[in-house]
């Protein structure tokens, strides 16, 4: 296996663009990631795509849409790991020697889809019934499992939607960009008890991209400036755990994805100048403090509350506005994260630079299960 | 007819109390909800037996959904329920008001059957539920 270099990344602004396909949306984004390349996609050999809800050729529509090179196409569908479960396609496209130079894009058009995973036919299904397996009940309860262990309070999760909604302010490619108060939080509506509603990541459209080359074209296309490289790609699903068949576990698959890429990276948690973490719902940001061993057990809250987690903090969390405020297109939301990280790395992020950033790590969970973890360093 | 809204609620012939069934894995012990061929914990298979699940169980977690499909009526209990065996279930909590204060981590609940509609046939539809325990 060969190092492998990210030499261009793109995503248009999440949002709502029902007058557009995904077709549409990726084409968009790709041209995006290849200008910043300086790359054709003439160049382009090998393309991975991912997307949750139109999965049929998702990749071969971006290309009928910006050049038809016949060059062989893969779609992943991983939940919400789809977009990085595509990058990682791609990455392993050069590592393996296979090719040179190879697309990720991730796409998803959402429209305004509401409770994901909703039945459509609430009479013919135990939702609601036998409990809940709707995202924002299991998120809720796996924030209340860190309640029950460790007292954690509704106002440290809601705190994560205050940082990552500011963080947002500073990124134009985010869905909304509000400030809102602790108490505008805490005061929406509930939607699964302890998630209200600012603390659930909208729904909406969107696409990104990432071009990844081996380490020669990465020295010819860089032309003197900042090489990126990834450090690590780590993809793991649930091992077994007692209740994981009745609450998904939204822990343990992470735990063990961030220790195998912080050792293929030969880098640990304290080496790492921000991240872009799976916050699907506010509650969700906590955990993965501690699993992806930014803190230690049981000191979430305690991290959140000092301020670490934000822009000017130790570790920042979520620059990008996170899913909750940049919002979570599925298939995009992964390749988007690489691109948070690439713009950090390079000192493009704008008034949300972290200063001297040498490593970033981008992570996302699918339920079901799939998590994938990227450690891009320069 | 009486039907089950999953296939691992029990309603015996002619009328007896409805009961859920689990599996336990004769290799590892583990026990499972409903009935299996493997062992997802230690890769067995064709060791797995057939058992009836407890009626009680302790509240391990909770949410208020506040927010759902249209036709499911809100708010209310959802938890995971710990059954001695030592397997978990999605469950209603019913029997209490949906609010935080009337629930408790661990709180100690019982099974109860019910039907909660018919279906286009005119079959009763039978769910499992869990209220808090009498004392
Ligand atoms: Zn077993």
């Amino acid at each position: 296996m060969r190092d492998v270099y990210v030499v261009g990344v793109g995503m248009i602004k999440f949002g709502r663009y029902p007058e557009m396909d995904i077709g549409e949306l990726g084409g968009q984004a790709v041209h995006l990631a290849l200008k910043d390349a300086g790359l054709s996609i003439k160049d382009v050999q090998m393309v991975a795509s991912g997307n949750l809800y139109q999965t049929n050729m998702s990749g071969q529509r971006v290309l009928k849409e910006i050049g038809m090179t016949g060059v062989p196409v893969y779609n992943v569908a991983n939940a919400c790991a789809s977009g990085s479960t595509a990058f990682r396609e791609a990455y392993f496209a050069v590592a393996s020697g296979a090719y040179d130079i190879a697309l990720a894009v991730g796409t998803e058009q959402m429209g305004k889809m509401g409770l994901l995973g909703a039945p459509r036919d609430p009479s013919t299904s135990p939702e609601g019934v036998l409990g809940t397996g709707l995202m924002p009940g299991v998120f809720g309860m796996a924030g209340m499992e860190h309640m029950r262990k460790y007292g954690t309070t509704i106002e440290q999760f809601a705190k994560v939607s205050v940082k990552n909604h500011k963080h947002a302010i500073y990124n134009p490619l985010s869905q909304y960009q509000v400030e809102l108060s602790l108490e505008d939080v805490l005061n929406s509506r509930m939607v699964s008890y302890p998630n209200t509603l600012y603390m659930c990541c909208p729904t909406g459209d969107g696409a990104a991209a990432a071009i990844v080359v081996s380490p020669e074209k990465a020295r010819q296309l860089a032309g003197g400036g900042t090489l990126i490289k990834v450090a690590a790609s780590a993809l793991t699903t649930d091992p077994f755990t007692p209740r994981d068949l009745a609450l998904a576990d939204v822990n343990t698959m992470t735990r063990n994805c961030a220790r195998q890429a912080y050792e293929q990276a030969g880098l640990g948690p304290q080496d790492i100048n921000s991240v872009e973490l799976h916050d699907c719902f506010a509650t969700a940001e906590l955990l993965h403090y501690e699993n992806l061993e930014l803190c230690g057990e049981g000191e979430a809250g305690r991290l959140i509350d000092s301020g670490a987690t934000a822009l000017g903090g130790r570790v920042p969390v979520n620059t990008s506005g996170g899913l909750l405020s940049k919002g979570h297109p599925i298939g995009a939301t992964g390749v988007a994260n690489i691109c948070e990280i690439v713009w950090q790395l390079r000192g493009q992020a704008g008034q949300r630079q972290v200063p001297n950033h040498k490593a970033g790590l981008a992570h996302t969970i699918g339920l079901g299960s799939a998590c994938a973890i990227h450690i891009l360093t320069k | 007819m009486q039907r089950p809204i999953v296939p691992f609620i029990k309603l015996p012939e002619g009328g007896g109390t409805p009961y859920l069934v689990g599996s336990r894995c004769k290799a590892c012990g583990q026990v499972y909800v409903g009935t299996r061929r493997s062992c997802p914990r230690c890769y067995e298979t064709g060791q797995m037996q057939e058992i009836r699940l407890s009626d009680r169980g302790e509240l391990y977690l909770w949410t208020i959904v506040h927010q759902s499909a249209p036709g499911i009526n809100v708010p209310y209990v959802a938890g995971i329920v710990d059954l001695p065996e030592g397997v978990s279930l999605r469950a209603n909590v019913e029997g209490i008001e949906p609010k935080p204060e009337n629930l408790r981590f661990g709180m100690p609940l019982e099974l109860f059957f019910e039907v909660v509609r018919q279906d286009r046939e005119g079959n009763e539809i039978v769910a499992y539920k869990f209220r808090p325990a009498a004392a």
